[in-house]
């Protein structure tokens, strides 16, 4: 509809440079420009490296989405970045992008949490969320369960990783194995010809003594090492690794461990709806054990395409959209970027009028 | 022609508007804050500040100067950004100038100069002008004795700048009180030739002069005994 909002979104938290514009729930332009290669060799995000690229990509990636939407930014309504949690160098980059257009174009600026983004974007895909619902947010930085009471104003932390993130222990995995950075798609390729059952890898925090004080809290420390202990002691004794049954009994594990911990604050909270976002949400094997688990609970999984849960500029635009329609207010210019941002601050506040 | 420069290469972060005409470059409205630790937050306030001090919308602006650095990264990235943003927004061209030259070029007057800011990790970024103002060597990255034996070589008489306070001992010049950092009207002067010519923006590269700190992560370590 020609009078929703119009909504840029930018998004520099980690190694990819976004830029994205939605009009209300339908995406008009994603565009995206990624320094991964530049990390690939390290084995991980170099921050310096990544707040380099953000500098060089920001302008040429905006012309892309710009053009891709057949806009210009005078008919845009607002701009919403994501002011953390992320890298701080990086996230600096984005929001003081966001601000030079934001000021040049006279226009408002959000400063978002990234989090509250990768929930949102799924309202591009599925429509407006029914509220509350719960989400899982899993990549190579996060890994977290929410509790989404109003996605404008506040959503409830239930849960995290006391480790690694999901993300990394795919990263970690795929190097042990030989496979490439980022792990997660070649782990998940290699799984497709593997044996999920072939070796019993742990499932971190899901002994009934770890319950009781992280219910729905994740580690994926031990998991890591456990792969690493069995993979080794296979090349000391001289016998080939088999990499598929590996892939595949790794990622059953971690997403056992996802899945089991979302549905049970499904139930545990009585909500019928279930978000999964960010990038390890573009694994198959996760999305199918969502879907087929969750029928047991009478919940409706919803996943966006993997385009859309990796970090992009949607994401950002989908959770500036919302905040627009929600009437809150737009933050002021002196916006920071913070690294560590907490969950419960969906957009920083403006001036309380 | 109305001119927004911006310098956010040392811990002053700075945002002024000046008129550039036929005879010179006039300082309209002016904005400067000292913290190292705040360049997102400061600039952005400061340029609609100064916008607002004039009188002027962002449309009114003909051009936009950015100091390109040497400065540390983070900082210096967002008057960079700020530039670049706002000028593609403007369609307005971007023109870089090396911040020390806004430091060592207002200075030099017959004697060459030697131009200093802070680099952190107990060096300089550091750069010498001649009598007449023109930049003669750097812009450099090096411990301040370095930079001391170089300014020697091209006999500076005198050091200015920020960092030229924090290490005069070692630097053993006379040191300048002003300017102690990027002066704005100064980067709009040295930028005024190519306003006035209407030349082709730049695309605003900063002046790094040191390499990411990127560690290639070493081979694994075994978890076995
Ligand atoms: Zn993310």
């Amino acid at each position: 509809m020609a009078d929703e909002p119009l909504i840029l979104g930018i998004e520099t938290s980690c190694d990819e440079t976004g830029v994205g514009i939605v009009r209300g729930h339908t995406l008009l332009a994603d565009a995206l420009a990624s320094s991964v290669e530049e990390h690939a060799r390290f084995g991980g995000v170099v921050p310096e490296v990544a707040s380099r690229a953000h500098l060089e990509a920001i302008v040429p990636t905006m012309d892309r989405a710009l053009t891709e939407a057949g806009v210009t930014i005078a008919d845009i309504d607002a701009i919403a970045v994501t002011s953390g949690p992320g890298l701080a160098g990086a996230l600096l980059v984005g929001v003081a992008a966001a601000k030079g257009y934001a000021l040049a174009a006279e226009k408002p600026v959000y400063g978002v949490n990234h989090l509250a983004a990768h929930v949102a974007v799924d309202t591009l895909e599925h429509g407006p969320l029914p509220e509350p619902a719960i989400a899982l947010l899993v990549s190579g930085g996060h890994s977290s369960l929410l509790l989404v009471d109003d996605l404008a104003r506040g959503v409830t932390p239930l849960g995290a990783t006391i480790d690694d993130a999901a993300g990394e222990a795919f990263d970690k995995v795929a190097r042990l194995l030989g496979l490439p950075f980022p792990g997660g798609p070649p782990i998940d390729r290699e799984a497709r010809a593997g044996d999920p059952a072939a070796i019993g890898f742990p499932r971190g925090l899901t002994a009934a003594k770890d319950l009781a004080a992280h219910r729905y809290d994740f580690s994926f420390s031990g998991l890591k090492t456990a792969v690493a202990r069995w993979v080794e002691a296979r090349q000391r004794a001289g016998e080939p690794v088999p990499v598929a049954d590996v892939a595949a009994s790794f990622q059953e594990a971690v997403c056992d461990v996802l899945t089991v911990k979302a549905l049970e604050a499904c139930r545990a909270n009585g909500i019928e709806t279930l978000v999964i976002g960010g990038g390890v949400a573009a694994n198959s094997r996760l999305r199918a054990m969502a879907e087929q688990r969750a029928e047991k609970y009478g919940v409706r999984v919803r996943v966006p395409r993997p385009k859309l849960c990796t970090d992009n500029g949607a994401m950002v635009a989908a959770l500036g959209s919302h905040l627009v329609a929600a009437g809150v207010e737009p933050s002021r210019l002196d916006l920071p970027a913070d690294s560590a941002m907490p969950l419960t601050v969906v957009s920083v506040p403006g001036d309380v009028r | 022609m109305l001119v927004l420069v911006v310098d956010s290469s040392t811990p002053a972060v700075t945002a002024a508007l000046v008129e550039v005409s036929a005879d010179g470059v006039a300082l309209r409205a002016h904005r400067c804050t000292v913290d190292a630790r705040a360049h997102g937050e400061l600039l952005a306030p400061e340029v609609d500040a100064v916008l607002a001090e004039a009188g002027a919308r962002p449309a009114d602006l003909a051009a936009i100067v950015a100091g390109l650095g040497p400065g540390p990264f983070t900082g210096l990235r967002v008057g960079l950004v700020t530039a670049a943003t706002m000028g593609q927004v403007l369609g307005v061209p971007t023109y870089g100038v090396c911040s020390l030259d806004g430091i060592g070029h207002p200075v030099a007057a017959g004697e060459p100069v030697l131009a200093v800011s802070d680099a952190r990790r107990r060096e300089v970024y550091w750069a010498v002008y001649d009598g007449a103002g023109q930049r003669i060597a750097g812009p450099e990255v090096s411990a301040p004795a370095v930079a001391a034996e170089r300014a020697r070589d091209l006999a500076a008489t005198v050091a200015v700048g920020d960092g030229a306070h924090r290490y005069a001992d070692v630097l053993g010049l006379p040191v300048r009180a002003e300017p102690r950092f990027p002066d704005p009207l100064e980067l709009a002067r040295l930028a005024a030739e190519r306003i006035r010519a209407g030349a082709p923006g730049e695309r605003l590269t900063p002046l790094y002069l040191r390499r990411p700190d990127a560690v290639a992560s070493i081979a694994r370590k075994p978890v076995l005994p």
